[in-house]
């Protein structure tokens, strides 16, 4: 279960990323490929326990799966494997080892909110 | 006496695009480099606990070390058991206890080196916590990963560990004196190796018996 320290590293990179831009973090948006290595209800469940204590305690990771996309010489196209257990092409059936995408793990957005007296406490904001 | 307070903050949405594992990924090309300017070939060994990575490495080491230097790094839960059992080949060894941790990340491998002229070495082996699951996500700078499977693990493990089989460069299947005995099929093996990650070469042996480790070291010797 690596899904801990993965989730730590997630609050820990959310985090500096919220205290450079000022507000709070609601929602962590992730992009998990299907050859990344890590669970999904591992990972969320992690999570939760990742963030108590800190500032992003009570926020919610949104995690967007990424199918494995490979390339395959005999069509000279892209294509979206439907099982990892397969790397064959859908289309023609041919084997290929060329992995396009599907390996991510990546932070790809922050939600953050901005409290009322938090706000009026920066004077000059007009939005 | 409009004293209406400033109009809340909208919540925004803002782009981040950061890889979560870069901190392990840039000390890991760090080791590439650094093994390549000296020289060093440099391969990790993952499998599932008990599928005979001490054994298999034993072998080796023994194997290689009239031609070259040779050394180990080995990753542990908690004990030094294997690391005393591959101080037999008479090479230097190091062991990394991981304590909770289920998988060496790359500045274990770093720690572990502290110390360690790599200008005196030729090809060092580093032995993963016994996992087939956790090490995937960790590059360790190695230039090339082993996966083992036992025969007594069955022919199915490449599709129930898709991911660690399709990060590795090559696959051992050991143990195979006693592949009889548990009527291991090596064909139905070998097509879900190829199916998981096609092209990657696959190498049968048993470090009991020495049966197919010659193969194997042709392979390491060529790469050397
Ligand atoms: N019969 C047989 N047993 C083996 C072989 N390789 C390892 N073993 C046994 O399998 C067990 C686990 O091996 P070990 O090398 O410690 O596995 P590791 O946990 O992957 O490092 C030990 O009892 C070994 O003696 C082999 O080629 N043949
Ligand atoms: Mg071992
Ligand atoms: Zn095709």
């Amino acid at each position: 279960m690596h899904e801990l320290s993965i989730a730590l590293s997630i609050v820990e990179g959310a985090g500096e990323e919220a205290a450079r831009r000022g507000g709070k973090v609601s929602v962590v948006h992730l992009r998990l490929g299907q050859l990344s290595g890590v669970v999904k209800d591992a990972l969320l469940f992690s999570y939760d326990l990742a963030c108590e204590g800190t500032l992003l305690e009570g926020s919610r990771l949104m995690i967007e799966e990424e199918p494995v996309v490979v390339f395959c010489p005999e069509c000279a196209a892209e294509r979206a494997l439907a099982s990892i257990q397969s790397f064959r092409c859908p289309v023609c059936g041919a084997l290929t080892p060329d992995v396009v995408r599907g390996r991510e793990l990546e932070l790809v957005a922050l939600e953050l909110t901005y409290e009322q007296h938090a706000a009026s406490a920066t004077p000059a904001t007009t939005d | 006496m409009n004293n209406t307070p400033h109009p809340p903050r909208l919540p925004r949405l803002i782009e981040v695009r950061k890889n979560v594992l870069k901190r392990n990924d840039l000390l890991a090309r760090k080791l590439r480099d650094r093994f390549r300017a000296a020289s060093v070939f440099v391969a990790s060994l993952v499998s599932s606990p008990g599928a005979g990575k001490t054994a298999f490495l034993e072998k080796t080491l023994t194997a290689l070390r009239a031609q070259c230097r040779v050394a180990a790094l080995v990753g542990d839960l908690a004990t030094d058991n294997d690391a005393a059992r591959l101080a037999r080949a008479e090479v230097p060894v190091r062991q990394i206890t991981t304590g909770t941790v289920c998988h060496l990340e790359a500045e274990m491998v770093e720690r572990a080196l502290d110390g360690w002229n790599l200008d005196e070495l030729d090809c060092l082996f580093i032995e993963n916590v016994g996992n087939l699951v956790c090490p995937s996500s960790y590059d360790l700078g190695e230039e090339m990963r082993l996966v083992l499977m036992s025969v007594t693990e069955g022919e199915d493990k490449p599709l129930k560990y898709p991911t660690i089989f399709n990060t590795a460069d090559v696959a051992i299947i050991t143990k195979i004196d006693l592949a009889a005995a548990v009527e291991f099929d090596l064909k139905s093996a070998r097509r879900n190796i190829q199916s998981v990650r096609p092209g990657m070469r696959v190498f049968e042996l048993s470090a009991k018996t020495g049966e197919g480790m010659d193969e194997w070291l042709r392979l390491l010797q060529s790469r050397l």
